[in-house]
C-alpha cells in the first residue's frame, strides 16, 4: 500500500471522497430514542459547577505562585495551574464547541472562546475543524485532527508532552490567520464567510500575546507569560496523554467509531480535566450527548463495545507497541474484541470503501 | 403543483419532538413544538447529509445529531454553526388527528 498523505489537498482525500469513504455513513448502538432525547438533554447545572470549580483553581493557583515567586514554593502551584490552563482549556474548548456542555448557549460561547484562546487554537477555525473530525475521523487526508499519523513520529508526539509541536504550529498559523486571512488548508473546511471572523479572532490572540510580552519586557520579569502563554507548554502533558488514546494505534479509514475509537477509565482529577472524554467511542457514536451524561451512555452501550482500557497506564502499554510496529508497517492496527453481546464490525463494508482486507490482529 | 399530503397522526410525534416523513423520494422533518403547533422542514440538514431525526428538539430550535448546527425549525433559519445555509419548510396543517404537510 503507498504511503498515507494526511495533507488534505492531497491523493488520499480526493480518494476518499471518489470511494464514498468520505462523509459515510456511521455504525451507531441502536438506543431507543426515549432513552436517548433523556441522555442528550441540556442542563446548565454540571457545567457551572464544574467551570467555577475550574476557573476558582485556576485564580488560587496563579495567585499561590505568583505570592510564592522567586521560591521554590512557588512551583508546585504552577504546574497545578498549568495543567488546567494548558490541559483542561483542551476539553472545555472541545465540549463548548459543541455546544453541549451548557445550556445556555452564550456560557457555551464564552466558555468556548476563552479556552481556545488558552490552548491556542483560532475558536473560527477550530469549530470547522473538529466539525470534519466527526465527519470523516481518522480518513487520511480528510481528517485535519489526526494527532498521531502513520508511521508516528516519535520525537514530536514526546516534544509535544510539552506542547512544543503544537505552540511552533501555533505562532505562524496565527500570525498569518491575523495578517492574511485562513491559510489555503483552512479554506477547505472553514466557509467563506467565516474567513473575515478567523482573521478577527486571530488579531484578538495577537493582540493580548503581545500585550503580555510587553508587559513581561516592562517587569523585566517572565511572570505575566507564567499566566498567559507559557502554561501551555508546561501543562500540556495530561491533554496530550489523553489526546493520543483517543484513536492512537487504532484503524484509520473506518466507518465505524468502534475501530477507531477508545474508551478509556480514568480516576477522578484526570475526569475532571478531560470533562469525560475518555468515554470517546460514546462521544463519537453520539456527539449530542453532553459530557456529564456519557457515564450513563456507556452503561447503557458497552454490551455493544470493545472493553473499555481499565487505567491511562493499561491504554498506553497497548498503544505505544502497537505505535512502534506501525514505524515499520503503516498497516498494522490494534484491533479490539467485540463482547458476545455485540454487532459484529462490518468487514465487507470496510473491505469495499477501502478495496482491501482489514489487517486483522 | 403542490399538494397536501398525511404526514402522520398528530399523537405519532411527542411534544417537543420530531420524526422523519419519507414521500415520493423526498425526506421530510415533521415537529410537535412545545405550543402545540406542527411544523415541517427538509428531512435532512444543510451542512450534510444527515438526517435530523435524530436530533434534540429544544423549544423550536432542531439541533442537528451530528455537529449540533441548529436551525429554527418554524422559520428555517440557521442558528447555529457549523450550518450556514437555511432549512427549507413546508406549510403544515391539522385535520381531525392528523398532521398534513403540503409538498412540492
Ligand atoms: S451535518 Fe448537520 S451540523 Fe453538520
Amino acid at each position: 500500500m503507498a504511503k498515507r498523505d494526511y495533507s488534505l489537498l492531497g491523493p488520499d482525500g480526493a480518494l476518499a471522497v471518489e470511494t464514498g469513504l468520505a462523509a459515510a455513513e456511521w455504525y451507531h448502538t441502536d438506543v431507543p430514542r426515549k432513552v436517548m432525547k433523556d441522555l442528550m438533554a441540556r442542563r446548565d447545572g454540571p457545567a457551572l459547577r464544574d467551570t467555577v470549580i475550574l476557573y476558582g483553581c485556576m485564580i488560587a493557583f496563579a495567585l499561590g505562585g505568583i505570592a510564592l515567586w522567586g521560591s521554590l514554593w512557588c512551583i508546585p502551584f504552577w504546574l497545578a495551574y498549568g495543567v488546567l490552563y494548558g490541559s483542561a482549556s483542551d476539553s472545555r474548548w472541545h465540549e463548548c464547541g459543541h455546544g453541549t456542555a451548557f445550556k445556555t448557549p452564550w456560557m457555551n460561547n464564552a466558555v468556548y472562546e476563552i479556552s481556545s484562546f488558552m490552548i491556542m487554537r483560532n475558536s473560527a477555525t477550530w469549530r470547522w475543524s473538529h466539525a470534519r473530525h466527526h465527519t470523516d475521523t481518522y480518513i487520511v487526508g480528510r481528517d485535519p485532527e489526526i494527532a498521531i499519523m502513520r508511521p508516528p513520529a516519535f520525537a514530536k508526539l514526546v516534544l509535544n508532552f510539552f506542547g512544543i509541536v503544537d505552540v511552533m504550529n501555533f505562532v505562524p498559523r496565527i500570525l498569518h490567520n491575523a495578517f492574511l486571512g485562513p491559510t489555503a488548508e483552512e479554506k477547505t473546511f472553514v466557509p467563506q464567510s467565516e474567513w473575515p471572523k478567523v482573521q478577527r479572532v486571530a488579531l484578538i490572540h495577537v493582540a493580548i500575546y503581545a500585550a503580555t510580552i510587553a508587559l513581561a519586557v516592562l517587569m523585566g520579569s517572565v511572570l505575566p507569560l507564567m499566566v498567559i502563554g507559557l502554561p501551555r507548554l508546561f501543562g500540556a502533558w495530561h491533554h496530550v496523554m489523553t489526546g493520543l488514546l483517543q484513536h492512537g494505534g487504532l484503524a484509520d479509514n473506518v466507518v465505524d467509531h468502534r475501530l477507531n475509537s477508545r474508551t478509556v477509565y480514568l480516576n477522578p482529577v484526570s475526569r475532571f480535566i478531560y470533562w469525560n472524554m475518555n468515554y470517546h467511542v460514546e462521544h463519537h457514536m453520539f456527539p449530542m450527548v453532553p459530557y456529564h451524561a456519557l457515564p450513563r451512555l456507556h452503561d447503557i452501550i458497552k454490551h455493544d463495545l470493545p472493553a473499555p482500557d481499565r487505567s491511562i497506564a493499561r491504554a498506553f502499554s497497548q498503544m505505544w507497541p502497537a505505535l512502534r510496529r506501525q514505524l515499520a508497517n503503516e498497516e498494522y492496527f490494534l484491533r479490539r474484541d467485540l463482547p458476545a453481546t455485540a454487532k459484529p464490525y462490518r468487514e465487507d463494508f470496510h473491505k469495499a470503501a477501502l478495496g482491501e482486507a482489514i489487517p486483522a490482529e | 403543483m403542490p399538494q397536501w399530503i398525511r404526514a402522520c397522526a398528530t399523537d405519532d410525534i411527542d411534544e417537543e419532538d420530531l420524526i422523519r416523513f419519507d414521500h415520493a423520494g423526498a425526506t421530510y422533518a415533521i415537529y410537535h413544538a412545545p405550543d402545540g403547533k406542527f411544523y415541517a422542514t427538509a428531512g435532512k440538514c444543510t451542512h450534510e447529509d444527515v438526517h435530523l431525526c435524530d436530533g434534540l428538539v429544544m423549544g423550536h430550535l432542531i439541533e442537528c445529531p451530528k455537529h449540533n448546527g441548529q436551525f429554527d425549525y418554524r422559520t428555517g433559519e440557521a442558528k447555529r454553526a457549523p450550518v450556514c445555509v437555511n432549512l427549507r419548510t413546508f406549510a403544515t396543517r391539522l385535520d381531525g388527528g392528523d398532521v398534513y404537510i403540503e409538498v412540492p
